[in-house]
């Protein structure tokens, strides 16, 4: 398969590996940022192949990971209300809430769909105009702007039984809030591929600028990902913070611009909380002004009790990078895929479901 | 345990795994039902038969490359064959929801006639229930089969050993992209068809080959990686794997890319992986390799001492990493 089978090759790859371990002795904490880039690393075995004082940390770029319990609670409230069809991604609907999840409303009878695509929750609103549809609305930059567009899309259909529940977040103030905190010393970011592709690279400018940490925007195959650790170690190793893209094929320094313009007619910056992390500042999302009746925490009155994580999961501080996966006490034995205590075991991009999938 | 049967509880993995071995296992509490093979091989008289069932739920009934009767079939079929047993005999029962066209009843039917005919088994016995619309979906299927198996046959889940090869029958992944690629809300143009194909003639011929077939399974749901860690827990062995060496279609590997799904946890209908003597691995290949279902027979990987129980593999890029069973995914009804 073109554009993925090159980038997945053995001979450049011992290439890259050599060339790494020709720049040690740099010892470096590397931070990949995205959940994809986790997976990816720890399904191709990347970690066993770098020098002993390079380590890569997993950050909080796994959308359902960071979703805080509260959301997936209102999801469950929404879920049980009469007339209401609840959609999603696949992932959020194993997500442990504090009493219940997605998954166990379902089996429970309430009407809960898995989408691939906001445009399928739009598709069933407009043939269940006697329901309202509510689209839980998870994800980073890479997933917003095409909910935007199909916000936009309900306004020029005139359906109003179609709604989102917005939890959506922005990524580069979760690394200035990392860089910020003291628990974790990092020399270099892995930054997202995807998410990139719609923001560009400025945005990060202000952390190599301002904080001193050398950022690469990578591609998600295994020779990407090589590739984009040597640029860090190369930086590490010259005293130099910059942002540079690795991921040429899909990134421009300016990003999509169409996406943003859409982007940010339907939404505008708020603050937001994450599991692990807390409030962020201008992290989130907001529905503007002239978007707000689609908003459900607007049209229905939610209330859920007071929302509580699950006792002794540690997926705040594995998503901080403070903790590895293996270090948390219920790792492998309580919580496990099949039953999941926190959202780091559950989401594909989770890094403890990376590890136990992949053992890293 | 649940309180509820949940989706995940069908899709072949950790949590179905739980549920036969917290409710069915626990229950009938029987020696043979708890080896969990294939079939069951019982003494019958001075000859020992093999006995399974299998029920078929996929969605939709029709898919490029077969259909829920081929499948009723060839599962059974095949559940047998990796036991070592010759299929003789199948029973068919249907579940009919009411609306149901004959016309599509009949031919669901007339595939099941020409994959019996194929795998030479005879359909002796069945049964019919109608229930009201709405409470299945079309038609559902249970066949129940029994085969014989011959003297010194041995093949059995807990026989893998050290230093044996691991040999798969052929490309994975292309009954499920098959099927998932005409559901409802995932529709995508592709020309890939279901494997969906009888395997005891294959495996006759690779029994010819000798005693050194180990143990053998079909490369069911759960995929290769269930299965595998399925006969490393049993035998209390570790599986080495090499994923440059395991076929995958192009397109199914476009699919699989484009969706997010890994080949290794995709299931297949005409797909068996057998557990070889390295003295005769390289004859039952070439046994396999002239059957038009194995002609894409590879040599994957190998038994190793350990870690007992687990499934690891070296990446295209000569990393290393654990091949676990899944959980379960969110995939629909297919097989």
């Amino acid at each position: 398969m073109r554009y993925v089978s090159e980038f997945r090759d053995s001979t450049v790859a011992s290439k890259l590996v050599e060339r790494i371990n020709a720049l040690s002795p740099v010892k470096a904490n590397l931070m990949e940022v995205c959940g994809s880039h986790t997976m990816a690393i720890a399904r191709s075995g990347i970690k066993g192949l770098l020098p002993e004082g390079v380590s890569l940390v997993s950050g909080p770029g796994c959308p359902v990971c960071v979703t805080p319990t509260r959301t997936v609670d209102e999801a469950v409230e929404l879920a049980r209300t009469e007339g209401v069809i609840l959609t999603t991604f696949g992932d959020m609907i194993r997500v442990p809430g504090t009493s219940s999840s997605l998954q166990h409303e379902k089996a429970a009878g309430r009407d809960i769909r898995v989408v691939y695509s906001t445009l399928d929750a739009l598709r069933i609103a407009e043939e269940n105009p006697d329901r309202t549809v509510v689209f839980l609305a998870v994800g980073f930059e890479t997933t917003s702007p095409s909910i935007a567009c199909s916000v936009q899309l309900a306004e020029k259909k005139g359906l109003d039984n179609f709604l989102i529940l917005p939890a959506h977040k922005v990524i580069p103030p979760a690394m200035e809030a990392l860089v910020a905190c003291d628990e974790l010393k990092l020399d270099g970011f892995i930054c997202p591929g995807h998410v990139s592709t719609i923001i560009g690279s400025r945005p990060y400018e202000f952390i190599a600028r301002d904080h001193n940490i050398p950022c690469v925007i990578t591609g998600f195959e295994p020779l990407d990902i090589l590739q984009g650790v040597e640029m860090l170690l190369k930086q590490v190793r010259d005293r130099k913070a910059a942002v540079e893209i690795q991921y040429t094929r899909s990134v421009r320094p300016e990003g999509n611009e169409l996406a943003q313009k859409r982007l940010y007619e339907v939404f505008e910056v708020g603050d937001s909380t994450w599991r692990g992390i807390g409030t962020i500042p201008s992290s989130g999302l907001d529905l503007r002004e002239e978007y707000e009746k689609y908003d459900a925490t607007r049209r229905f009155d939610i209330k859920v009790p007071e929302s509580k994580d699950p006792p002794g999961c540690r997926c705040g501080d594995v998503l901080r990078g403070i903790m590895s996966p293996g270090q948390c006490g219920l790792f492998g034995k309580t919580c496990t895929p099949e039953h999941p205590v926190g959202p780091c075991m559950v989401s594909s991009e989770g890094s403890c479901a990376a590890a136990h999938e992949y053992g890293v | 345990m649940e309180e509820r049967i949940l989706r995940a509880h069908g899709i072949g993995g950790g949590m179905t795994q739980d549920l036969i071995a917290g409710v069915f296992v626990e229950a009938f509490d029987d020696p043979t039902l708890r080896l969990l093979e294939d079939s069951a091989v019982l003494p019958v008289e001075g000859s020992r038969l093999a006995f399974t069932t299998d029920s078929f739920v996929v969605s939709p009934l029709f898919f490029n490359g077969g259909n829920i009767g081929k499948l009723a079939v060839c599962g059974t079929v095949n559940d047998l064959a990796v036991m070592g047993a010759v299929p003789r005999y199948l029973t068919a029962s249907f579940i009919l929801e009411e609306g149901l066209e004959i016309a599509t009843l009949k031919e669901v039917v007339s595939s099941m006639a020409a994959a019996a005919k194929e795998a030479g088994v005879r359909i002796v016995a069945g049964d019919t229930k109608v229930v009201e619309r709405g409470s299945a979906d079309g038609v559902f299927i249970n066949t129940t089969g029994i085969g014989d198996v011959s003297e010194g046959v041995n093949i059995s889940a807990t026989n893998a050993k050290t230093g044996d090869k691991v040999i798969l029958s052929g490309a994975i992944g292309n009954h499920s992209i098959a099927v998932l690629s005409q559901r409802e809300g995932l529709r995508f143009s592709s020309e890939i068809a279901s494997d969906c194909a009888p395997l005891n003639g294959l495996v006759a011929e690779m029994m010819e080959q000798g005693r050194g077939i180990h143990c053998m399974r079909d490369v069911t749901r759960g995929g290769l990686a269930t299965v595998l860690n399925e006969i490393a827990s049993s035998s209390e062995r570790g599986i080495m794997i090499n994923e440059e060496s395991i076929p995958v279609d192009g397109n199914v590997f476009a699919a699989c890319e484009m969706l997010g799904l890994d080949p290794l946890y995709m299931a297949n209908e005409g797909k068996l992986v057998a557990i070889v003597a390295p003295e005769d691995a390289d004859a039952v290949l070439a046994a396999m390799r002239a059957n038009p279902y194995g002609r894409d027979a590879a040599i994957i990987g190998e038994v190793v001492d350990n870690p007992v129980g687990q499934v690891r593999m070296n990446t295209n890029i000569a990393g290393q990493r654990i091949v676990n069973t899944h959980a379960g995914e969110e995939l629909p009804r297919i097989c």
